[in-house]
């Protein structure tokens, strides 16, 4: 009962007006810091842009609480017209059919112009269904990039303007910083299982999954503990010990963005939408590159896969509200709107109208760099093994493979013996997964 | 004292010192934190002595809140939290009290299973049982209200007890005395009793107001509406932002707000407390 | 059960004094803890849209789980580092506290508060004071040689924890050793003395013995406290890891139902939690009655 009055004191002066008549539309969202300021933004743009609907955006913490909130809250009767769900929860909200609101589905129903063909190729493949249709929303998605402190660099005799490209030369340069002693170490890593296995994987052309990384079944198996992973992993693990490369944290890797802005690790892979973040708090140059691979891997560097999320609909709200949700995605996904959040925010931007519009704006000339996650993303044709992956559980899978990323770098596996426990404890998810689903 | 040994007393006093630094310790520096501006923890030290910030920090978090952080006003979750807390603390003591005197002053069929019925509550802690009872709580449409916030959390055995032995203790000449002057059941309770068990009630009251403010997973999972957080779940939604670094001052000022209202109830009503607790679990 | 010897005769009043409490058990413990049961033997999908009989399947998958029987194993080195550190320290102030008449009261008025500290609260401090980035403890550990990490190294992790857990219980158990030892007699300690024993074999032959009943009641509290109300210290500070390290049976529970959405699982943890609590009651009880009726 409190809503109206909840969305905070600005926007309860803003609609002590008329708010009685207004359509309310609930959106969890798990963006905090800069991008929630941002996406806040964008919403009241929305709410002042007409007075039929009010959409109040509602933070509900970290990817997985939010959709673990919506699931309990939709067991419960109280869900939230809109939701943000990470990729990976993909293949768990596709599977719950009668529980969700098929984008394609509701901007038909409500008579909204809608076309799947406006959005980058890279970002429609991951989430629609096996007949081509969009089922959730694109919002924010991203792809893993390496910024480097240009200062450091300098310092360590290394050049600013060059980011290493091979993880040997990741190595070496890190050796450099850390014997010059421009820094205390020389990389950090959000997302280990993101980033330094999915991305890694697809970035090197080789699968995580069996039936086309989960794209072409319920019950595929996981095979992540091929050569080149286990071959990367033990890397990883020997140059933690050597304090090249420090570990931020399972998930997200909380600790992962303040080594970098404190200056203490020279260089830092992450979401191309950490952007904002080290714009935010660094006070060194920022360089930007392409993640790193091994030459000596035929076929990469293939193109990264992308992350962030996108919004699911969700059963059992009126059909004004379904109406108010329809008109709001037009918004959302408008060129301004998008090219807009894109520059801000560093996420990609999703349809084609939104990176031209960025282009024509001259955004890629005055912020070198901004364009690294694109071309990254768009480097090559996607293959099987990098164009996405869909499993049941696998957000479950991925606290696994935090697991034992951990047992690796605390010594008390291999990095065989910590992806062949990965793969077994990971297909017993996506057989459980395949079980209640099937 | 047996003897006189002023060496042992002097290390007593030293063991004191250091067991009340020690316990204080988090706290200082919490406080301190939380008058620095953010940026003064991205340089990778920790201020020791107490910033400047203080006012501004504080003020902000009570009056306008953090909504990226999906935190609203300090002021709001801090009424929450206080609205739940004398809500669990009254909303006990008034259950227990009664079925205290109704099952030390009646004998009725079913007395030993009503007891029972009671104390089985002592062994289910809500967290061992909390997926179904957030079911039964979303069912009857209870979620983001101060009834379910508040009401699953009321019954409550230890206080059942707590007066049932209290009411033992009180002389059976009472009841006589109240039979002779006509009185009936209710007016005992109320003239005799209720008088009786002030000094129970208060210090019972202590330990429950504590129990309910420092609510943590609960009103995590049934409230999903801003208005109705509490500030102890508050901090948690404050210490994790995405993509980003906690705002340690935000965090830490809500940590020492979040603390102080039960910390000074603990210690103005020390002798109440010391009583409660000991007490209630004779 | 006990009784007094007058009472009221009624019929309904009784009933309807227990109503309300009644009630609220009813509704908020028995049901869901039958439904707890219930669930115990399904198999769901997260949303609830499909549910199948699995029997005893979920229970089977548990004790065929390694990660469940290590959940048992950290509950236990949990609970008994918790209980040790934090009644060891309250003993040793309250014996303190004993020695010191005069300054008694202020003492025990500066080490009480933490009681009233929220678990999440001193889990985000502890967690803040631990921080590898900025926390001072971490950086002081440096300094004499030990590189903390308690993102990897699970025995940090539940040092964490553990010193977290502890430092807000020791107030409690403070005050009970302080009652403890209020209630012994001054003339059994000055018959020891006379004998010539020492301040500190006094304590070990005279005190210590009869503080025994407090101590095995503050056991049996330390210990349900740790199973089950220091959920808030581990998800504010280690959230169970690093690879489980932490995960404590209760915060399990949360985790597989609230998290990883597996609900048959999770409730079959709840029902197993339930008879662990009820043992646990049962020995709580016991000293109840004795306390009662002696």
């Amino acid at each position: 009962m409190y809503r109206t009055f909840l969305a905070g004191a600005s926007l309860a002066a803003l609609c002590a007006g008329g708010a009685a008549a207004q359509t309310e539309i609930t959106w969890w969202h798990a963006m905090g810091g800069e991008l929630g300021t941002k996406l806040e933004e964008i919403v009241q743009g929305y709410n002042d842009s007409q007075d039929q609907f009010e959409v109040s955006p509602v933070y509900k913490g970290t990817y997985t609480e939010t959709m673990t909130a919506a699931i309990s809250a939709f067991r419960a009767g109280e869900q939230p017209d809109i939701v943000q769900v990470f990729e990976v929860g993909t293949g768990t909200m596709m599977a719950a059919q009668g529980a969700i609101y098929p984008v394609y589905e509701l901007m038909e129903d409500t008579g909204q112009s809608f076309d799947p063909e406006a959005y980058l190729p890279a970002v429609v493949g991951y989430y629609t269904d096996t007949d081509g249709n969009m089922l959730s929303m694109p919002f924010n998605s991203s792809t893993p990039i390496l910024y480097y402190n240009k200062a450091v660099f300098e310092e360590a005799g290394l050049d600013p303007e060059q980011p290493p490209e091979t993880w040997s030369e990741v190595e070496e340069a890190s050796r450099r910083i850390m014997e010059s002693g421009a820094a205390e170490c020389g990389f950090t890593s959000g997302w280990i299982s993101w980033i330094q296995l999915e991305n890694f994987s697809a970035w090197h052309d080789l699968p995580i999954g069996t039936q086309q990384n989960g794209f072409g079944g319920i019950d595929p198996d996981l095979t992540m503990n091929g050569e080149t992973q286990v071959r990367h992993w033990n890397n990883l693990a020997e140059w933690q010990e050597a304090g090249l490369f420090r570990y931020g944290g399972p998930g997200g890797g909380d600790d992962a963005p303040p080594a970098f802005y404190a200056g203490e690790c020279a260089m830092y892979m992450n979401s191309s939408a950490s952007r904002a973040g080290v714009m935010a708090n660094t006070d060194f140059e920022v360089g930007f590159g392409m993640l790193p691979h091994y030459d000596d891997v035929e076929g990469a560097p293939q193109n990264s896969i992308i992350g962030g999320a996108t919004l699911w609909v969700l059963r059992g709200q009126s059909d004004e509200e379904y109406t108010g949700v329809a008109d709001f995605f037009d918004y959302l996904s408008s060129a301004e709107v998008q090219a807009d959040w894109h520059q801000f925010s560093g996420y990609l931007p999703i349809t084609e109208a939104a990176y031209e519009l960025s282009r024509d704006q001259g955004y890629y000339d005055e912020n070198p760099g901004a364009d690294t996650a694109i071309e990254q993303i768009t480097l090559n044709a996607p293959t099987e093994n990098s164009k996405g992956l869909r499993f049941g559980n696998y957000v479950q899978i991925r606290n696994v493979i935090d697991e034992e990323f951990q047992n690796l770098l605390s010594g008390d596996k291999t990095a065989q013996e910590a992806l062949d426990s990965l793969v077994e404890r990971g297909n017993q998810l996506i057989d459980d997964f395949a079980q209640a689903n099937g | 004292m047996v003897e006189n040994r002023p060496l042992l007393t002097l290390l007593a006093h030293l063991a004191l010192i250091a067991g009340v630094a020690v316990v204080a310790f988090p706290v200082y520096l919490a406080f301190v934190a939380s008058t620095h501006p953010s940026s003064a923890f991205l340089s990778g030290t920790l201020p020791l002595v107490p910033g400047d910030h203080m006012g501004e920090t504080y003020s902000r978090m009570l009056f306008s809140g953090v909504s990226t952080s999906g935190a609203p006003p300090l002021w709001l979750m801090m009424t929450n939290s206080l609205i739940m807390a004398l809500s669990i603390a009254i909303g006990k003591i008034a259950i227990s009290i009664l079925s205290a005197f109704a099952i030390v002053y009646f004998r009725f069929p079913c007395r030993a299973l009503a007891f029972w019925m009671i104390f089985v509550t002592l062994m289910l802690p809500v967290e061992v049982r909390i997926v179904p009872t957030f079911e039964v709580v979303a069912n009857l449409g209870m979620l983001d209200t101060y009834a379910g916030l508040s009401i699953p959390l009321i019954a409550s055995a230890t206080a059942t007890f707590l007066f049932r032995q209290f009411f033992l203790t009180v002389p059976d000449e009472l009841v006589e005395a109240a039979r002779i002057d006509g009185a009936g059941p209710m007016r005992f309770f109320r003239d005799m009793l209720l008088p009786l068990s002030r000094t129970n009630m208060a210090a019972l009251f202590v330990i429950l107001f504590i129990y309910g403010w420092n609510q943590y997973l609960w009103p995590l999972l049934v409230t999903t509406d801003e208005s109705q957080y509490t500030i102890v779940m508050g901090i948690k939604r404050l210490a994790n932002v995405a993509d980003a670094d906690p705002q340690w001052n935000n965090v830490m000022a809500t940590v020492i707000l979040a603390m102080v209202p039960p910390v000074l109830v603990v210690i103005g009503m020390q002798k109440l407390f010391v009583k409660g607790l000991v007490e209630q679990e004779k | 059960m006990q009784t007094k010897r007058t009472i009221f005769h009624n019929r309904w009043l009784p009933y309807l004094l227990l109503a309300p409490q009644l009630a609220i058990t009813v509704i908020f413990f028995l049901w869901p803890a039958a439904q707890a049961v219930r669930q115990s033997f399904l198999r769901e999908d997260a949303f609830g849209l499909k549910t199948e009989f699995v029997g005893l399947g979920n229970y089977l998958r548990l004790f065929s789980d390694p990660s469940y029987l290590n959940a048992f194993q950290v509950t236990a080195v949990f609970a008994v580092s918790v209980a040790a550190l934090s009644m060891g320290l309250a003993l040793l102030l309250a014996v303190a506290v004993d020695r010191v008449l005069r300054a008694n009261q202020s003492y025990t008025t500066l080490l009480v508060w933490p009681y009233a500290v929220a678990p999440a609260v001193a889990g985000v401090l502890w967690w803040f004071l631990f921080n590898p980035t900025i926390g001072i403890l971490p950086y002081a550990l440096e300094q004499l040689g030990y590189d903390w990490n308690h993102n990897l190294d699970g025995t940090d992790a539940m040092i964490l924890v553990v010193i977290a857990a502890s430092w807000k219980q020791i107030s409690y158990n403070f005050l009970f050793f302080v009652a403890g030892l209020q209630a012994i007699p001054q003339s059994l300690r000055e018959a020891a003395a006379i004998d010539g024993a020492g301040p500190v074999e006094r304590f070990f032959t005279v005190v210590f013995p009869l503080l025994s009943p407090t101590t095995f009641f503050l056991l049996v509290i330390n210990v349900t406290y740790t199973m089950f109300e220091t959920f808030a210290v581990i998800d504010a500070a280690t959230e169970g890891g690093p690879s489980q390290a932490t995960n404590i049976l209760v915060y399990k529970v949360y985790r597989d139902g609230f998290v990883s959405l597996n609900l048959g699982s999770s409730a079959a943890q709840s029902v197993i939690l339930m008879f662990i609590v009820i043992a646990l009651t049962f020995v709580q009880f016991r000293w109840i009655e004795r306390r009662v009726q002696y």
